[in-house]
Parts: structure tokens; sequence; C-alpha cells
């Protein structure tokens, strides 16, 4: 067992892990942030998308013990002060979801884009998602969602 | 979000945002892998990694000494408490299936069939000594080739039952009177064309995997599931296993998609509530996605072989079909009666005068196909659509043209159908109007002329899809009819809160079609009460005690219609209330805008203090029961049959078989609306589903019978840089066997763009004297298909 201070949604947490822990597995089962999920194993659908220091990063894929000193934000902590993120607003507002289960992972790797591109391309936000999977929509709403969540922080899209 | 929406005239056709978001935005989620309870047990499964053994010896003694197993099950040592998992649609008296115990006992069928479970104390630890357990297998020859397993002397499946044919059926409209001899029309016919299309199998790829939960430690045991079929799990479970169904409780939560792939009765909810019963522990199972690949049913596998008939003006005289259906090794849930909900399809939207549907159900050492979105009517729709196209080529017509040649005319409704169904409405002509508007369909075929004229590498193909389907599953009778093993109603029950809240509660349980919000908008318009006030309850037996849980796209043409009845029955109730408060005759009072008013007056009362008055009871009516709720529960006299028509533009590189959808065109009529955000939702995913079929995904097995599509590397669920943004736009021709003249939306989409796509990437290369491709149209597909035609090789 490893000890690991990871500072997950602006807390501080300090936990013994076994060195084989993934980073979405302490999330869910150490921490209860069940709000970040697993769709596959083969780091394919990104339903486990969570930031590490503000970079989105699929949260199977980084081992536990790999997060020591460093900060998380999941689906859980991207509101603030009981405001929706503008990007959660969005999906909301476009329909931009069915059942939901890829949507936390969907909305973390859209902050990211827009953090990176604030104006993009239809064809640049559907390649920014490319590895995020969604079986339910289509991907035409989500798509509007993040322009509109663009065109909402004052990019023209 | 906080912000109130504003208030629309009428709830019923507002794009309403969808109340279930909120939880699902914000991480605050129950899927059925979120939830834990003291004590907690976890299952890991041994599955067979090969097709087709006899199981020789598993020897479970290393696994059960691993660090906090608890136990380890064999298929002997549950023994005949398993039973056999259910097939709840045999379609012949005569049809064929092997016994399916959730733990293999002494054979395997397929390579990923469970052979053993561990229970331990942690899932690592369940899963790590799950490798410990060595079981021997004496391996048997295989059969995986659908075409070869139909015939004589093939290897079998299951050797106990000395065939791989489980059962033929056969509708015939001579026989059936529902039109003539399909034979005399191909001898007479003018033109036939012949050809066989395969149906690739294909994963229905849900993005939750399956979990389950058990908790035996009560007087009843509740199991929580990621099921689309509480009731339907409950009622099978009891049966199964021999537990009273009085004492289960199923509860599905937050369900992350099904698309038919959680319409099942599970292996992995058996063993799990078998587990649970034995050790007194909550027991938990959540597969990995490599596990959904091979464990999860399939859906699709099918060859059909056809043939159409038709007169030199082109009009049909005879279609005659004759199909392949891929059971795999099991009989699941619904497996053998996928392809006869499609026998009434192949006819679809045109008056054929002849037809007949011969269906063989086979067994191949696959994992077992049944339901995945659409369930036989995308199959059939691709059939017939294809056909017409390849009619339109022969005869070098225009296939719009073509197809209004032989559709039902809008005045020809209600119109019985060559397969026998009544179609109570439609206008493709409509439909078909605004979907060649909006595609600029004269435009393109200009355009498609000139890069043939130029020989362009890169061609420009259309296709079109004028598909119907058979929505709201299902009237009871008929389901009667065709050896089903249950009724297609719905129950609903709403209740008047003594504060004027309102809930609902609904047998139709969702997974992400918006049932919430769709139900609040019914039930407040005919309620007269804000939408906000209102709560629909769902997915759980204790709370919607009685359902047809959700599928073939049943949920508001049934669901809904018996919400909106048991709100009616509510509103007839508080008549009686408001009567006796104002001092009048109930037949005088009108009801609006949530007031009782006496006619001609200014007196009324309002259905909230009518709650109040009624909760209170002080001074009711003589004998009225002190009660504002009401139940009903629906069975349809018909189905509901939406159509459209869906136009596809795609280049295709003829140098790399590359496929790209330029434009994508769909006007479907699903008649009224409740909430056209959800529809169109619908639509998009659906429509992809469809492209997906088209154009990337297949599951393949190796010739040991292995998924070599095991996960989704291999298997290509597309994202959202693989496809481009669709036109989408509605006529509405209501419904007239429900009062909203509503008809489903869910499966739509999928049924219309596969035969759109492909006739498409057809349509590109018939100047190479290309006539078809195989699903899925990959570049490899399409380069082989440009290969064949220009050596003559096969097609």
């Amino acid at each position: 067992m490893t000890r690991i201070e990871v500072n997950v949604d602006g807390v501080a947490y300090s936990d013994e892990v076994e060195p084989r822990m993934l980073l979405v597995q302490y999330l869910r089962e150490v921490v209860g942030k069940t709000g970040t999920v697993v769709g596959c194993d083969t780091s394919n659908c990104g339903a486990c998308t969570v930031h590490l220091d503000g970079r989105s990063v699929k949260s199977c894929s980084v081992l536990a013990v790999q997060a020591d000193g460093h900060e998380v934000t999941t689906i859980e902590g991207l509101a603030s002060n009981g405001e929706l993120h503008p990007v959660q607003q969005a999906f909301h507002d476009t329909h931009a979801l069915q059942c939901g289960f890829c949507t936390p992972g969907m909305i973390m790797q859209s902050v990211d884009l827009l953090a990176e591109n604030p104006n993009p391309s239809e064809t640049e936000i559907r390649e920014g998602l490319e590895g995020n999977l969604c079986r339910c929509t289509g991907y035409q709403n989500i798509v509007r969602a993040v322009q509109k969540a663009a065109s909402d922080a004052g990019g023209v899209s | 979000m906080t912000a109130v929406e504003e208030r629309p005239a009428a709830e019923i056709g507002h794009p309403r945002r969808r109340k279930e978001d909120k939880r699902l935005i914000t991480g605050r989620t129950r899927w059925t892998d979120n939830l834990t309870l003291p004590g907690l047990l976890h299952l890991a499964m041994v599955r067979s990694p090969i097709a087709h053994a006899r199981v020789t010896s598993v020897n479970v003694d290393d696994a059960k000494q691993a660090p906090g197993v608890m136990a380890v099950l064999t298929g002997s040592d549950l023994g005949e408490e398993q039973g056999s998992l259910p097939n709840a649609w045999p379609i012949s008296d005569d049809q064929k299936a092997p016994p399916h115990p959730s733990i293999a006992t002494d054979r395997v069928a397929f390579a990923g069939e469970i052979v053993a479970a561990v229970v331990a104390r942690s899932a690592a630890e369940a899963r790590d000594a799950a490798e410990l357990v060595d079981v021997e297998y004496d391996e048997l020859p295989v059969v995986l080739d659908l075409e070869s397993a139909s015939q004589e002397g093939a290897t079998l499946a299951h050797p106990d039952l000395g065939t791989n044919v489980s059962a033929t059926w056969v509708f015939d409209s001579a026989e059936a009177g529902t039109g003539s001899n399909v034979d005399d029309a191909i001898r007479d016919a003018e033109v036939t064309i012949e050809r066989t299309y395969r149906q690739q199998r294909l994963v229905p790829a849900y993005m939750e995997p399956r979990s389950v939960m058990v908790d035996p430690t009560h007087e009843q045991i509740t199991m929580w599931s990621t099921t689309q079929i509480p009731h339907i799990l409950k009622l099978m479970l009891a049966l199964t296993t021999g537990t009273s169904e009085s004492k289960l409780r199923v509860i599905a939560p937050d369900v992350g998609g099904g698309f038919g792939g959680k319409l099942q009765v599970t292996p992995e909810e058996v063993i799990t509530l078998l587990a649970a019963k034995r050790l007194g522990r909550p027991c938990k199972y959540t597969e990995t996605r490599s596990e959904t690949m091979v464990s999860g049913h399939h859906g699709r596998d099918q060859i059909q072989r056809l043939t159409l008939a038709a007169n030199r003006d082109g009009s049909v005289t005879g279609f005659k079909v004759d199909l392949l259906a891929d059971m795999g090794a099991y009989l699941g849930l619904v497996t053998s009666g996928v392809p006869i909900l499609g026998a009434f399809m192949f006819n679809a939207i045109y008056k054929f005068p002849s037809y007949r549907f011969t269906c063989t159900n086979v067994f191949t050492n696959k994992t077992w196909t049944d339901a995945y979105r659409g369930a036989g009517r995308p199959e059939a729709t691709f059939a017939v659509e294809r056909m017409m196209d390849e009619l339109a080529t022969e005869l070098d017509m225009d296939p719009l043209e073509l197809r209004e040649k032989n559709w039902i005319k809008h005045e020809e409704f209600p119109f019985t159908t060559v397969a026998g169904l009544e179609y109570d409405s439609g206008n493709y002509e409509a439909a078909t109007a605004k979907a060649k508007e909006l595609f600029g369909y004269d435009d393109l075929r200009r355009e498609q002329a000139e890069r043939r004229g130029s020989d362009d590498p890169v061609q420009l193909g259309i296709g079109i899809s004028t598909y119907t389907e058979m929505c709201g599953l299902a009237p009871s009778r008929v389901l009667g009819s065709l050896a089903y093993g249950a009724g297609g109603w719905e129950h609903a029950s709403v209740r008047m809160l003594a504060s004027g809240k309102v809930e609902v509660v609904t047998g139709s349980s969702a997974h992400g079609q918006g049932h919430e919000t769709a139900w609040s908008q019914i039930v407040a318009d005919r309620l007269g009460v804000p939408f906000e006030d209102v709560e629909v309850l769902h997915g759980d037996t204790h709370i919607a005690h009685k359902g047809m849980d959700t599928y073939g796209s049943r949920s508001v043409t049934i669901g809904g219609i018996a919400a909106l009845r048991a709100a009616d029955k509510v509103v007839e109730k508080a008549r009686a209330v408001a009567a006796h408060m104002l001092e009048a005759n109930p037949d005088d009072l009108d009801f609006a805008g949530r007031q009782f008013t006496v006619k001609g007056t200014d007196k009324s009362v309002a259905i909230a203090d009518i709650a109040l008055a009624t909760f209170a009871a002080h001074d009711l009516p003589d004998g009225f029961e002190p009660s504002l709720d009401a139940e009903a529960t629906v069975d349809p006299d018909n189905f509901s049959f939406p159509h459209g028509t869906h136009l596809c533009a795609v280049e295709v590189d003829t140098e790399t078989g590359g496929v790209k959808i330029r434009k994508y065109v769909c006007v479907d009529d699903v008649g009224a609306v409740i909430n056209p955000l959800i529809v169109d939702g619908q639509i998009h995913g659906g429509v992809v589903q469809g492209i997906a079929q088209a154009l990337y995904e297949e599951a393949i097995h190796d010739d040991a019978g292995t998924l070599v599509t095991g996960s989704l590397v291999d298997y290509l669920v597309p994202s959202a840089a693989d496809l481009p943004s669709f036109d989408t736009d509605r006529t509405e021709t209501p419904s007239l066997t429900n009062p909203l003249g509503v008809k489903g939306v869910g499966e739509a989409g999928t049924i219309a763009s596969t035969p759109a796509v492909v006739n498409a990437v057809v349509d590109a290369l018939r100047p190479k004297g290309v006539r078809d491709v195989a699903m899925p149209c990959s570049p490899f597909h399409v380069w082989q298909a440009i290969q064949d035609a220009s050596t003559g090789g096969p097609s």
C-alpha cells in the first residue's frame, strides 16, 4: 500500500492505496465520487474523463499513485456555489444527453476543449470529442452544446 | 437551470428541457454500480474461452483459498435451483431449444459462457481468485457460419438436439387471405430481382456496462439491475429460480442506455441472486466492457434471400422473403421472435399484392442474439428499400418515382397490408416532398450526373429510404396470436397529493428516453397543474407495481396514454368534489386551466383546493372515497405506424473505398409530438445507430469462435468525428389509434437510416458495375466490391 495526498474537487484527501489501483477506482470507491463512471476497459469510451491539474485525462488510464500531490476535478466539482458550469447548463439547454452515462466525461472533455480553443469550429469540436463515445444522442446536440457554451462565453462560434 | 421556464399555453408540444438532466449533468446519479450496502460481497465470473467444449472438470480449490474469497459456485453447485434461462417467445409448437443454465454444467456452447462464479469481499479479490479456477475442457467441433449451419449434415451447435434448426415460421398472403400467391406472381412477372443480403451481427453497446446487486437480508429480496424490464425480470426470476414472485422486488435505478440489449433475463442476474440467497449477504456483480461484448446478447445476424416480382411499368406484383436467422448458442428472452417482428414489415409502405415470408431460426456456437434497436424491423426495411433501388435501376426509373408508384396513397388509409396489418394513417407524399426539398434532390442528381460524366474518382451517391414501422408493442391479442408469453398493456397511476402536487407512477421504466419529462407534460396538461408540480416515479416494482417496461417504441403510445387516462379519472373524481363544494351539478362544471367553473358564472374552485378538501375529507359528497388517486391499464387496439423519408448523399472515393456522408435529411412522421426536443434527440441517436450498421460496426468471430471485435478498440462504435450533422424535420399525421395521436419514435431513425446510407454507397458505385456492398461499407468492403465488379467476381 502507498500513501497518496490528492485534492479532489477542492478537498484534500490522504489515503493508503494499492499501487495497482486506478484513479477512477480511487475516485469511486475510496473518495465516493461516483459521478465519474467506468464505461470500458480499453480507454476508448472516455466516460471516466476528469481533470488532473486542469487538463482532461481518462481516469481509467491513470494510476491513483500518479495523482499523488495533484488536483483532480470531477463532474461533481464543476458547479460552483450552486451555479452550474456554463457547459453543464449548455448540455441541459440543448438536450445534449439522454441516458446520461457518457455525460460526465463528455462535459469534462468539452470544458477542456473550450479552455484550449474558446471558439472551435464544428469540425474542431467533433475532433476534440473523438475520445468520448455516446450511444444515445448521435452527438448532434452535444456539438450544439459546446457551440452554445462557446458563444455564451463570448466566442463567435 | 434554476430559472423557471416561461409557461406555455399547452405543455404538449412544448420543447421542455428535461427534468432528468440535473442529476445526470452534476454526477449525482444512481447507476447500479454506484450503489453499495454494508457487508457487500462482489462476484467475478469465470468464462469459457472456448466456443464449444465438454467441461471435464472445474477445480476451485485454489480459488477458495485465495484472500477474501467467500464462495466459488459452479454449475453443479447450483444444480436445479438455477433452472433454465427463459425464452418467452416459442414461435412454433415444435421449437427446439437446449437447456440454458446460468452456469454451464457439463458443456459450453459459446466463448464467454460462464463456468464458475467467485464471491469475495472485494471486486479485485474476486477477479484475482477467478484467475485461479482451473477448468479443463474437451474441445468439440464448432459451427459458426449461419448458412452452413442450416444445412443437413452440418456440425451441431448442440449435439443432443440432432439439428441446428430451432424452428421455421411462415407467413403466406395466399394462405392468410391477405393477398395472392407469390409463386404465381414471380412466374408471371415481367421483371424479377433476386438478391441475397447479409445483416451482420451487431453489439448493442449501451454505454453503461451491466451491473446487478442483490440484498437478501429482508423479508423480500431486492435486486437492483441495469435492466430495461424490472417487471418482466421479477416474474421471470421467480419462474426460473422458484423464488416466490411476491418475495422479490426489482429496481432499475438510473440505467445507462439499453437499445434492447438490456431487454433480457441474464445469467449474471440469476447467479447474483442465488449467491446472495445462499450466503445471506448482499452481493454485486459489475461486468467489464470485454465481458459485455461476449456475454451481453448481440443483435441482427440474418441472411435474407429475396425475390421481388414486378411489371415493366414499375408496379410490384410480389415479394418473397427467405430468412436465415442466427440465434447464436441459446434462445434468450425473445431471441426466436425477433425475426418474426420483421415479418410484418417487409412490405413496408407498399401495396404489394402477394407476399411470402419464411424464416428459419438456426443455432451456432456464438453469443446468443436477441432484441437490438428495431428488432426485426430494421432488417426488413433494409431488404425492401434496397430491393426497390435495385428494381429502379433495372427499370431505369427514378427510385423515388418507383416508390411513389407502389406506396399506399394518403387517401387510401386505413389500409390493410398484404402482411395483415391495418395501417390507420400515413402521408408518404407529404414527408417525401418535404425531404426532397430540404435535400435539394434535383440539384444533387445533376451533380451526380456531372461527376459520372467526368469519371471523377470521388463519386456522389444518393440513397433513399421511405420507411414505416410498427410501434407500440403491442396489442395483447396480437401477441397471443404470435405465441408471445405475455401481454402488451401498460399501467399508470396518478395521485393528487394534499398540497396539490402530483405523483405519476408509470410501469414503463425509462433508461434515457425522458419519460419523467414527457409524462409530466401530459399529466400537467390534463390536470392543469404546473409542469414542475408533477413527479414521475418508475423503475421499482414496489412503487410501480404493474408494468410491461420499455422497448419496441411502446412507452408513449401505451404508457403515456395510461398516464393520460389515469389523469382524466382524477379530473372526474375532482369534478364530483368540485360540484359538492360549488353546490352545482357535476355536468354543469367546466374544467380548464386548473379551475372548475360553474357554466355561465364566475363561481369556481381550483383543483389544488379540491385536493386539500379531499385530503381533509371533512365535507365530501355522500359515499365519496376520500382520494384523488386513479389508475389505468391500457391495452392498445392496434400498433401505430410512424413513417418518413430519409435521403442520404455520400461521397465515395473509388480509389480508397472511403465513404463520407455529405448530407443527410430526415423527415419523420411520428404523429403528434409531446416534446420536440426529445423527439429530435431520439431521431439523431437512432439515425446514428443505423449509420453505424451501414458503415462501421460488425461483431466478427474467428474460425475457433472467438469474438475478435471484443472491445471498443475493434468494435467501431462511431465517434463525433465520424459523423455529420443531420437536417431533421417532421410532418405530423396523427395516429388514429390513441387519443393523443402519438406514434412512438425510439426506433424510427435506426430503421430508416441503414438502407438510406447503403443505397447511397451503391448508387455512387453503379457506374463501376457495383450492385451491392457488404455491410459495414468499410473502405475494404467498398474497395472489394469495386474489384469484384471489375473482374466479374461476386457482388
